[in-house]
């Protein structure tokens, strides 16, 4: 699992660090620009500001903003030559190579004439239209479109074929075509609202209700020409028919958005609920401290976090590898805990179910109170390393990385712990163990060594759920708490001692929990969700796989 | 000779709680404020709440004590008496014209359907007794067909209670969201703020704890609760010598879920407030917590461990607001491994010690944990 954590880091390294030297570049090129614009002759400004056009470099806009108030200034070096500083709030900064400086003497205040101050206005205000993040340029220029301004169209038409990737060109295209519905010719605003309608914009669905209104404004103008009218009426059925097939392509995309999370929702159900389905499912013990071990997973997390950062600084390379070491020590500590209480507690319990429910409710109080004590009872911030923070765009719907990597991590721990149980001694003895202790131990297996380690891998699996939880999740004293019901849920859906149905049945109350949240709102949808387990376990009362056994359980 | 005990702790019993109800509110009622005997109002209202409290460890005794269903959702039947109560009280405001102290979630003009019964205070006293009853009749039935038991039972029961919450934590339904109702003013058209309320408050609760109570020992003593402890002891055997064990455990869960409720009932006017916070999961542990520390399967154990551990809890929530969770975990866990049958199994044990005789000390705990 390192190894996948390696891969992926080098991989977001190297694309964090193509992207910064190009933004690099082009924030150099600004500022020599920008320096020239001031220190130069009237033609050295003009091709300064020519140049400049489609760089988007943001210390255009902070030397707009500063400039506009005055506040930048040029100092004469000893060789002769100027050197250009700028003041933003209470600091001054060398234009050239952005550093903060003390405040230089002898400063000059430097002036622009009006015409270049124009343009540089128009040029801060594109800024974000030439952004190296495409979040930025999308956003800008979906303002630039959505303000349906004329003197517009002519910049985002003039950009379209210049960007990188079609995700920014449609973005593009879409505002201009937003911009066209109000300024365009009739032609031009029935194309558009065709192309709005087919990619199925929703950014789009207030310009073109606008265009619907106008026309039917028109419509009902008595004086209006018959030429107009019958335009309106053209106008008027296309609005009405792109509405329609926009809203209906909308409730497709959210529908597959939530198949989508429901399968993400899954994997972390069973993340959270492996562990239980360990020492619940295969071992009998109802762990309801489990929620607990997960809360000392995300805690480990946050030490681990704060070690790194006052070791290393939280800009060094070093710290976004704290995750890295914090799964394994969440996973050891949460281990650590369960080893205590198991001997401690359980291990006096195994021949009374009912009373390890009420213990270990017991546990599960003292430790949240111990949390809350040496922690706080407020939330802790876990911030997740870059290279887990992005997010992932497919189809129109977005995903956090740090959620996304719960799906793959489920599936290895569900492999990994398979193969533990099926194919190495030690799974032997645990399932020799669960299924018949007396048996066992007079078999010659340690049974209580055996109770031991399989209670410490279940809670360690909590803790391992803990550390992805942080990433996305609120760490606080109560976080396990919120977990509780549903991973026992899952553990009774699935079948108890069956790791495959908790699995699936995760994976089934994830997505369908999801979609009844999507049609019938979050709460109602959690509602539902429940009832149908009780409906469920009438078909099925053990459960979606049940180990078959003639012996009575009582 | 265990009989006999039994029998002479019980007229006991009964004699305490009867004098307890009715010397209290004279306590109350009849010596001057400030003198060492009087009893303050707020005193009386606790020891009212306290006595709700035992008779909802009392319910909760009937499943798990006696039938060996441990219910996690006993908190749920007694939240909804205490909200079918409370919409009655709510709308008593209303009807007394003190439109101001109104809860701002209630369109007086337009009120929710559900809502129009409640004028009726028949209709209420029903509906304490009736909702928590039909939804353990629905629930019971359909987890007891199909032979959930154990372990499953007690997490099924937690995800109702959970569901319970979500359901009147939520906006979208018309029952005050998380702040619930608070505030009365009236009951039965009489102003709450008075002694007289507080007095009648506190014997209804008496009366109701003696009920359950007398109840509860007269179900022990017929045909019923034979059945029902064979239940607990083996159910198998008991369903192949031809009873119906489902039937058996409906009856039983549906008697308990009105209980509850009544309990619930008479706790929110003298708690004053009711809201979805008592549906939580972690309500129903602490009655189970009231019902082990007292001593299961003891008729008059819960009673105990809900008033200690009530006690206990405003005592530490006050000179140790910090520690008072893991005090409280800590005793519990204490409790489970070193005290199985709780505080009343310690007693007979020491009771029995004290007599010098060892069988019957075995014959004590072989009986109650059997």
């Amino acid at each position: 699992m390192q190894k996948l954590h390696q891969v992926t880091l080098t991989i977001l390294f190297l694309f964090s660090m193509l992207s910064f030297s190009s933004a690099d570049t082009a924030d150099k090129e600004a500022r020599t620009l920008l320096s020239r614009l001031i220190l130069g002759e009237k033609d050295n400004q003009e091709s300064a500001l020519d140049a400049l056009d489609g760089n988007g470099s943001k210390i255009i806009e902070t030397f707009y903003k500063v400039g506009r108030v005055g506040d930048v200034y040029k100092c004469a070096n000893d060789d002769g030559s100027f050197t250009v500083y700028y003041k933003d709030g209470e600091f001054y900064y060398n234009l050239l190579d952005g550093n903060q400086v003390t405040e230089p003497d002898n400063l000059e205040k430097a002036r622009l004439g009006r015409s270049a101050k124009k343009k540089l206005s128009k040029l801060a205000d594109f800024v974000y239209i030439y952004s190296p993040i495409d979040q930025e340029r999308i956003d800008a220029v979906h303002k630039f479109g959505g303000s349906q301004k004329p003197e517009f169209i002519e910049l985002i038409r003039r950009n379209i074929d210049k960007q990188p990737n079609e995700n920014l060109k449609q973005a593009f295209q879409e505002s201009l075509e937003i911009s066209l519905l109000k300024n365009g010719t009739h032609e031009e605003k029935l194309n558009a609202i065709s192309y709005l309608s087919d990619m199925g914009s929703s950014l789009s669905v207030d310009f073109i209700k606008a265009v619907k209104l106008d026309s039917e404004a028109v419509l009902n103008d008595e004086a209006a020409e018959e030429e107009v009218k019958a335009e309106a009426s053209a106008l008027t059925k296309a609005s009405d028919e792109a509405l329609k097939s926009i809203e209906s392509a909308e409730q497709k995309k959210e529908l597959v958005q939530s198949v989508f999370f429901g399968v993400n929702r899954g994997s972390v159900l069973l993340l959270v609920s492996f562990g239980l389905a360990i020492t619940f499912g295969l071992m009998g013990v109802i762990n309801m401290a489990h929620g607990e071990f997960i809360a000392i997973g995300g805690y480990t997390t946050y030490v681990i976090q704060g070690w790194f950062a006052s070791a290393y600084g939280v800009d060094s390379a070093a710290y976004e590898w704290y995750f890295v070491v914090a799964v394994p020590a969440a996973f050891m500590v949460s281990a650590f805990f369960g080893v205590i209480m198991e001997r401690g507690v359980i291990q006096f319990l195994y021949t009374r179910p009912l009373e390890s429910l009420l213990a270990t409710w017991g546990i599960s109080m003292v430790l949240q109170q111990l949390i809350r004590l040496y922690f706080g009872a407020a939330n802790v911030a876990v911030a997740s390393p870059t290279w887990l923070e992005g997010n992932v765009n497919v189809g129109g719907y977005t995903m956090a990385y740090n959620r996304l990597i719960v799906v793959p991590v489920a599936i290895i721990v569900l492999l990994v712990t398979a193969l533990l149980m099926k194919k190495t001694n030690w799974g032997l003895h645990i399932r020799a163990t669960m299924q018949n202790r007396l048996m066992a131990s007079s078999l010659g297996i340690r049974s209580s060594r055996v109770n031991m380690m399989t209670f410490a891998f279940g809670s360690g699996l909590a803790g391992l759920a803990g550390a992805f939880l942080s990433q996305f999740d609120n760490v606080g004293p109560m976080m396990g708490q919120t977990y509780i019901v549903d991973s026992f849920m899952v553990v009774v859906v699935g079948g108890v001692g069956n790791l495959i149905g908790a699995a699936l049945s995760s994976l089934g109350i994830g997505v369908i929990g999801q979609l009844l949240e999507f049609f019938y709102g979050s709460v109602m949808g959690k509602v539902g969700i429940l009832f149908g387990i009780i409906l469920f376990l009438q078909v099925k009362p053990g459960g979606l796989f049940t180990s078959k056994s003639r012996s009575l359980e009582d | 000779m265990t009989n006999k005990l039994e029998k002479s702790a019980d007229i006991g019993v009964f004699i305490a709680l009867i004098a307890f109800t009715i010397v209290f509110p004279c306590l109350n009622a009849f010596t001057a404020e400030g003198s060492a005997m009087h009893v303050s109002g707020f005193q009386l209202s606790v020891w009212g709440k306290y006595m709700c409290y035992a008779v909802l460890a009392l319910s909760l005794n009937m499943l798990w004590g006696y039938t060996g269903l441990l219910c996690l959702g006993q908190c749920l039947f007694f939240a909804l008496g205490g909200y079918a109560f409370g919409m009655y009280l709510i709308l008593s405001i209303g009807e007394s014209g003190d439109m101001a102290s109104l809860p701002t979630f209630l369109n007086w003009d337009d009120l929710p359907a559900i809502w129009g019964p409640f004028f009726s205070p028949v209709f209420a006293v029903g509906a304490v007794l009736l909702v928590p009853g039909i939804v353990a009749f629905i629930f019971g039935f359909l987890a007891f067909r199909s032979r959930i038991k154990g372990v499953y039972f007690s997490i099924l029961t937690q995800a109702l209670t959970y569901a319970g919450f979500l359901l009147f934590n939520s906006n979208e339904t018309p029952f005050g969201g998380t702040n619930g109702f608070t505030n009365f003013k009236v009951l039965f058209g009489a102003d709450v703020n008075t002694a007289a309320i507080d007095q009648g408050l506190f014997i209804a609760s008496g009366v109701l704890l003696i009920g359950v109570y007398a109840l509860l020992t007269w179900l022990l003593a017929t045909k019923f609760g034979k059945v029902q402890r064979a239940i607990r002891d083996s159910e198998n055997r008991v369903r192949f010598s031809g009873f119906s064990t489902t039937h058996y455990k409906v009856f039983i869960f549906v008697l308990s879920a009105m209980v509850a409720g009544a309990a619930g009932a008479l706790y929110v006017p003298q708690a004053g407030i009711i809201n979805p916070g008592e549906m939580l999961p972690a309500r129903g542990l602490d009655i189970v917590v009231w019902v082990a520390v007292g001593g299961r399967s003891s008729k008059f154990g819960p009673v105990i461990g809900a008033i200690l551990v009530s006690l206990l809890k405003s005592y530490t929530t006050q000179v140790f607001p910090e520690y008072w969770l893991i005090i409280l975990g800590g005793i519990f866990v204490f409790v489970v491994i070193f005290m199985p049958d709780g505080v009343v199994g310690l007693i007979k044990k020491v009771i029995a010690l004290m007599k010098g005789d060892p069988e019957e000390i075995d014959e004590n705990i072989e009986e109650e944990t059997a």
